[in-house]
């Protein structure tokens, strides 16, 4: 507006626009969706960033230090360190989402049922969750994921039956409060029958606190998967992972440190990426 | 009037705490179709006790100990904070067609339009229909028409109604009551009245129940019970009543 008269005009932002602009308030949403937008990339472009396959093997050049050539150097096999680490992060983030897919529905349909119904199933669930809490949670991992057999499925199973704890106990917790809410007896005597209210009602209450829940778990759970991959119990080897990249490279910790360092690091970043996303979202339906 | 049945008909209802400490006792009425009846008294006295009881809504810890509670025809209810009687992430029309389409059995589509015109036969804007709104997004006065109009789609046959107004700005709390007797006439629903207001109640309802601590200590024609109060108590919530001082004056000789 580069006329002389002032003009006054009310320009609404777009819905598009608020957004954005909410999102840039809020730096930790920000950088986490960054730095995970990062490590999903690079996961899928995998085959086009790294010449080289993650198991084809070199004998005539292990344990390599880093150089142009191989830019993390390569392990004990001759296997292109850098290759290997972006192709776990393949596998480590793909078994990370879909071992969170049933949990995640388990965990919050029971919360809601035990908090909205209270009394017997109240009861039951939340006797169930507490017996699990009881133990240490890697005990339990460690024990079913070595009854259900190692590899990808033991891992599945063994947050199916662990992974939806977390869940339930904060939904749970959440559903007791809103059922104390006028809009829900309102409901009940309108004559709404109990499922429907649950799912349609009670749920779009809950899912943003259990949405930052599955953030932070998510966190838990790559950890989880990487410390069965240490132990051996995991992903079976010739599938890179970056718990086995870690215990692979430990017999060289003292000279060649950053054959475990690398994955080691790996793990953090995705587990700040989960972690900044959980917290920037909490804050951002705080605030609304 | 007499020999009408009764929609609902209270016989020394009596409700205690899980301690046994008694909350409401002994309180016994009727309200025949299309009646309408005020419970009054200060709060805490167990009229709101006493209404939710009846529609099975007791707050947890409280149960019924003694008495009997006999109705017929369905029931619904209006609350006092209109607001907080809404889900808050559903749109109002959606929640209005989904009791219409529970309570009427009739397809998705047909409650939706049912649901339009409820909202034009409580006088609702017609921004309603083409944008999906929120509670938060409307007025007090116009959540409480919704909510009203959720409580009609259930085709009452006894209306209950906890402080309609008490929540609203002073301006609706007149046309709130107005749309409540008016719809009375038109659609032939008992009328169950808590209020603390005296004026309010002697304004809606034929008959009034005084109540105290629990108790009923006066019951009778609204008229009668205005014109020759027999309790202490019904003397003192007249009394309660502020005049308007303009008119006070005018009136003096």
């Amino acid at each position: 507006m580069s006329s002389a008269q002032p003009e006054l005009r009310i320009r609404r932002a777009s819905k598009l626009e608020r957004s954005l602009k909410r999102i840039w308030s809020l730096p930790s949403l920000l950088w986490g969706c960054i730095l995970l937008a990062i490590l999903i990339a690079v996961a899928l472009l995998a085959p086009i960033i790294s010449p080289y396959h993650p198991s084809e093997q070199n004998m005539a050049a292990i344990l390599q230090p880093p150089s142009s050539e191989h830019w993390l150097g390569t392990d004990q096999l001759g296997r292109d360190l850098f290759a290997r680490l972006i192709y776990a992060a393949r596998t480590d983030l793909k078994i990370m989402a879909l071992a969170e897919i049933v949990p995640f529905c388990v965990g919050v349909f029971l919360g809601m049922v035990a908090g909205y119904y209270g009394k017997w199933a109240d009861a039951l669930i939340t006797l169930a969750t507490d017996t699990f809490i009881a133990f240490p949670f890697y005990l339990i991992v460690i024990i079913v994921a070595f009854v259900s057999g190692a590899g990808e499925k033991g891992i599945y199973i063994t947050f199916m039956l662990v992974g939806w704890i977390v869940y339930a106990r904060v939904v749970r917790g959440l559903s007791a409060s809103l059922r104390k809410q006028e809009w829900i007896a309102a409901a009940r005597t309108l004559g709404l029958p109990n499922i429907k209210i649950i799912l349609r009602h009670l749920l779009p209450n809950v899912l943003p606190q259990a949405v930052v829940v599955l953030m932070t778990d998510m966190a838990v759970l790559l950890v989880a998967i990487v410390t069965l991959g240490y132990l051996g119990i995991g992903i079976a080897p010739p599938t890179p992972d970056w718990g086995t990249m870690i215990s692979e490279g430990q017999p060289f910790i003292s000279t060649k440190w950053w054959l475990s360092a690398a994955p080691g690091f790996a793990v953090v970043y995705a587990g700040i990426a989960l972690s900044l996303i959980g917290d920037g979202l909490a804050d951002l339906w705080r605030r609304k | 009037m007499k020999d009408r049945n009764p929609v609902v008909e209270l016989d020394g209802l009596t409700l205690a705490t899980r301690s046994r400490q008694p909350l409401v006792s002994g309180v016994s009425f009727r309200v025949e179709a299309g009646a309408s009846l005020g419970l009054v008294g200060e709060s805490g006295s167990g009229k709101s006790l006493t209404l939710r009881s009846i529609i099975g809504l007791l707050p947890s810890g409280v149960q019924r100990v003694g008495g009997q509670i006999r109705r017929s025809g369905s029931c619904a209810m209006i609350f006092q904070d209109p607001i907080r009687a809404l889900d808050p992430l559903c749109p109002v029309v959606g929640q209005l067609a989904e009791v219409v389409y529970y309570r009427q059995r009739v397809s998705r589509k047909a409650a939706r339009s049912i649901a339009l015109e409820l909202l034009e036969m409580l006088g609702l804007p017609d921004s309603l229909r083409t944008k999906d709104r929120y509670p938060h997004q409307l007025s007090g006065g116009q959540c409480q028409r919704i909510v009203i109009a959720m409580a009609l789609a259930c085709k009452p046959d006894l209306l209950l109604c906890d402080e309609p107004t008490t929540a609203l700005d002073v301006t609706v709390q007149r046309q709130i009551l107005d749309l409540i007797a008016r719809l009375q006439k038109e659609l032939g629903y008992a009328v169950v009245f808590v209020t603390h207001n005296l004026a309010v109640a002697s304004s809606m309802c034929s008959e009034l129940c005084v109540m105290k601590e629990g108790r009923i200590v006066e019951q009778g024609d609204t008229l009668q019970l205005l014109r020759d109060p027999q309790h202490s108590y019904t003397r003192m919530l007249m009394n309660s009543v502020l005049p308007l001082p303009e008119l006070e004056r005018r009136a003096d000789p």
